[in-house]
């Protein structure tokens, strides 16, 4: 695909009139996916998708476009080129865009990585025979994925890896349960089948006589997991420059109001797994490692190179989404074996459920308590929880209620596949607060 | 209409015991102002087609954009392929009798097409709606969002399913954020984009457009300066566009038999809801009467057959409480045994049908609102929702809304600003105590349900009257 990518770039950017400009940023994937329901296939096959997206820039207006790419070079080349004709009927209908930005060419960039992975023959005798014994639920998600992007200033990036995932969950009578992600580039069945088998082990501590909790507030521990579902909503109404400014983010009190978060916490973007692709969709390269938060001070935003020209500040070649990429949070010191005896008496909390803002603004959000979580006494675990909202705002948990941070961050690779599988992860450790609320 | 599907169909050579093609042909235009300025002017075209066969029981697929003949029969091969491999895991031993044979077409409603000069004029009435919204200098951002989309679904299979559907489906929205001070606070014209319908370019009336976009904008600044919500246990009535959320997390997800199955657990979650509740179960007040009602005309989720060739129907779901009927396609009714409706859908050609909602409704019942709201002592009239969660088995859910009226003494006083409740889905459905009659009742929509591993977004509707609920727990933001 890359190839038919790089020979449609060349055609359609010798096809421009003066004055025109374009930007191609291409998203694919070969995929499968196995879904899988007690232990047995309940859906199983591949997608082949290539899509390309047009931004054309013409008299300081600007319109996109997207086609969907066949794999075949004339199909498509006719494609884009209908898709072209069709930008060119339409932008000159549309008003002024004061804040366009122009393609330009600051260097092209190249990363294949292939890896040796499961083959789609192979996958369902590799991955099924292990799970025998056990209720286990989840999708098998596999193959390459590739994004591209040129523009007619030369500018050419590509990226392509092989990954695969099993992101799965485990299931006793009680219908408690316990999660794992499987997730790499090379296949290792042994690795596999010993992930499997500590799951299953596992599980048994959920075996243990369920604890109903009242609402209120406790000592929490956050395993790496569950702090990684607090910082995914920082890339919601949370860490964009244009939300701050445009009164829809949860960081505006950092910024109008000089509100600090714990000097234990800090958050950069850092590219440096080599993981996620540093071009954005207009092909403009990422700093390697960009501080967000540093000792509790908010240092940075993402913005992009439009809100950069709206609002007048440096762009830092942000997505135009001005999400997070590729967040990391900075370790502290608090090890793993000690863990339960630094929280006492309080939750252990390994993952949560349906966060969403419950207040943007004032930074609060809710959700619930999934999977393994536990009562903890005096440092021993009593039981498994049953489900409990909490709503609580991110100055609590990241600010004065945060008492330590782990000293290990475990990387929680990213499994979500609405637009395609994704590259990428939360990198972080796990981390002790001093009160969480619990409402229901 | 569906001559070269067939075709293609025709071509493949793969032993499977059923084939079926299911082509989607789908152009979706957004446009976007913000803040007078265009930010949008986006069409996204996908195309191609999900090749599934039947093969020792189980169903395999392959989703490709290579849509040429050749492209199709390599994929059925490979589609045959995955399901021979899988057959001996299978959770279930399917027959053709999960595709059954259906010929029909279906056509979205509209009267005024969205032609070549669409773009420009769409463009200038939605500047002109940013700069009204701006109705005072304490709003600092205003937006105008249209998404059209024009949708092509083609379906043949080998046991003789023909099936066509044409859609037009529109989403509009208005917004402002206004600040007074460290408030700041948003309101748009239904929340989540809820002004989702099968309509032509008649939606966009200019009139209409403006006189809501003042509205919004003055209610954006009426909320700068108005109260916190009060924290209680008190009454609370929901209008339409809060309902549609209710009764999608609260009801429709709840309802899905897939979900109830297990399939969705290690995603979306679990239900309360257990196979044998159906005919039992009673799920709310006796004033609660649910459909699944894919007739219903410009709806967002009307269409006359699901991604399995079901005919779609309307059908009761809860019927005076008592529940009586999944949401649950032809492959789940044959999996659990209980009643189901044509809701095997899938987002596009390259993700495979689940249970999904389609249009979920309350049906209205006899009270004007005059008579809901004077039957309040102490109570929060909520519109819009803002926030959304509920937990993975559809029991404990907490809510915001962006506008809120205080009910005192039986009388619509105060606004108040973050209006939130929570409660569980079962006792909350049983304390609706009262619910309105047709004048109440509205009709919305959102493009934006998620379920699915791997995951899709789907198009949903809902509509309802407004509700009261008794002695629910309700509070204010941050």
């Amino acid at each position: 695909m890359e190839q038919i990518f790089n020979k449609i770039s060349d055609r359609i950017y010798s096809e421009l009139k003066d004055g025109e400009y374009l930007t191609l940023s291409l998203q694919g994937e070969n995929s499968q996916f196995i879904r899988i329901n007690n232990a047995k296939i309940r859906q199983t096959g591949l997608v082949n998708n290539t899509e390309v997206s047009f931004d054309f820039i013409y008299d300081n207006r600007n319109c996109q476009g997207q086609i969907t790419l066949s794999g075949d070079l004339d199909t498509d080349y006719s494609r884009a080129v209908d898709e072209l004709n069709r930008l060119r009927a339409e932008i000159v209908q549309l008003p002024e865009d004061p804040f366009v930005v122009l393609p330009e060419n600051t260097g092209s960039t190249r990363e294949s990585k292939s890896a040796n992975g499961l083959g789609t023959d192979k996958a369902v005798d590799a991955l099924l025979p292990i799970m025998s014994g056990v209720d286990l639920v989840g999708i098998w998600s596999s193959g390459r994925i590739f994004s591209g992007s040129s523009n007619s200033a030369g500018q050419k990036h590509w990226f392509e890896t092989d990954t695969y995932s099993l992101d799965f969950s485990l299931v006793n009578k009680d219908h408690k349960m316990v999660k794992g992600t499987f997730a790499g580039s090379d296949w290792d069945q042994s690795q596999y089948e010993a992930y499997i088998k500590d799951a299953k082990q596992k599980l048994e501590l959920m075996n243990k006589k369920p604890v109903k909790m009242k609402p209120g507030k406790y000592r929490t521990w956050f395993e790496s997991k569950a702090v990684a579902d607090f910082l995914s909503m920082f890339s919601w109404q949370g860490v964009s420059e244009a939300n701050i400014r445009q009164g829809n983010s949860a960081f505006i009190r950092m910024r109008n109001e000089g509100t600090k978060l714990s000097p234990l916490f800090s958050l950069n973007e850092d590219f440096r797994s080599g993981l996620v692709p540093r071009f954005n969709e207009r092909g403009e390269i990422a700093p390697e490692v960009l501080s967000i938060i540093e000792k509790g001070n908010l240092v940075n935003t993402m913005v992009s190179s439009r809100t950069a020209k709206e609002y007048k500040v440096k762009s830092n070649n942000a997505s135009g989404e001005e999400v997070l990429r590729a967040p990391k949070m900075a370790i502290g010191s608090l090890t793993n074996e000690d863990v339960l005896q630094k929280l006492g008496t309080g939750l252990f909390l390994s993952n949560l459920h349906y966060l969403n803002w419950s207040d943007n603004i004032g930074g609060r959000i809710t959700g619930l308590t999934r999977y393994a979580c536990f009562w903890v006494e005096d440092s021993e675990i009593v039981g498994p929880i049953e489900t409990m909202r909490f709503d609580d705002t991110i100055y609590n948990l990241f600010g004065g209620e945060l008492e330590a941070v782990g000293d290990n961050a475990k990387i929680n690779p990213e499994v979500e596949t609405y637009d395609g599988r994704q590259y990428g992860n939360i990198t972080c450790p796990g981390m002790l607060v001093k009160s969480f609320e619990l409402t229901l | 209409m569906t001559q070269q599907l067939q075709n293609l169909l025709n071509a493949i050579d793969v032993p499977a015991d059923w084939i079926g093609l299911r082509e989607v042909d789908e152009r979706t235009t957004v446009r976007f102002i913000r803040d007078s300025h265009p930010q949008t002017n986006a069409r996204a075209k996908t195309h191609g087609i999900m090749v599934e066969v039947l093969a020792n029981g189980q169903f395999g697929y392959v989703g490709t954009n290579d849509i040429s003949k050749n492209g199709i029969q390599k994929a059925a091969e490979k589609a045959y392929q995955q399901a021979k491999l899988a057959a001996k895991y299978a959770i279930h031993s399917f027959t053709d009798a999960a595709r059954p044979k259906t010929i029909g077409s279906y056509n979205s409603p509209y009267k005024n097409v969205f032609n070549e000069s669409s773009p420009g004029v769409l463009n200038d009435l939605m500047i002109e709606a940013s700069k009204v919204l701006k109705v005072s200098d304490k709003v600092i951002s205003t937006n105008a969002f249209a998404q059209i989309v024009e949708s092509k679904h083609r379906f043949v299979s080998s046991n003789g399913s023909d099936i066509s559907q044409d859609f037009l489906l529109v989403t509009f929205d208005l917004v402002a954020t206004a600040q007074d001070g460290t408030n700041i606070n948003t309101r748009s014209a239904g929340g989540l984009r809820g002004l989702s319908r099968q309509i032509g370019a008649e939606l966009f009336d200019e009139k209409w457009v403006l006189h809501k976009a003042k509205e919004i904008g003055d209610q954006a600044v009426e909320l700068t300066t108005a109260e916190e919500c009060p924290t209680g246990k008190i009454d609370l009535v929901l209008a339409p566009d809060q309902m549609m959320l209710q009764i999608h997390e609260s009801v429709g997800h709840a309802l899905e038999v897939d979900r109830i199955l297990g399939d969705e657990r290690n995603y979306a979650g679990w239900s309360f809801v257990k196979l044998d509740d159906f005919g039992k179960l009673q799920y709310g007040s006796k004033l609660m009467n649910a459909t699944y009602d894919p007739t219903y005309t410009g709806q967002f989720a009307s269409f006359g057959f699901d991604d399995g060739g079901l005919k779609a129907d309307k059908e009761y779901l809860i019927k005076e409480g008592l529940l009586v009927r999944g949401l649950g396609g032809k492959e789940s009714q044959i999996r659990s045994g209980v009643p189901g409706v044509a809701n095997f859908r899938a987002s596009s050609w390259n993700r495979a049908p689940v249970d999904r909602m389609g249009n979920i409704n309350l049906e209205p019942g006899d009270s004007t609102f005059d008579e809901i709201i004077s039957s309040v002592e102490k109570g929060v009239y909520m519109e819009s929702n803002r926030s959304w969660s509920i937990d993975d088995y559809r029991n404990k859910f907490q809510f915001g809304c962006e506008y809120g009226k205080l009910i005192e003494n039986g009388k619509l006083t105060k606004t108040v600003r973050n209006p939130n409740y929570r409660a569980i889905s079962n006792p909350f459905w049983n304390s609706l105590t009262m619910i309105g009659n047709q004048d109440t009742f509205k009709m919305y929509g959102t493009p934006y349900c998620g379920k699915g591993e791997p995951s899709q977004v789907i198009r949903v509707g809902h509509a309802s009257p407004v509700c009261l609920f008794k002695d629910v727990a309700i509070f204010g933001g941050a």
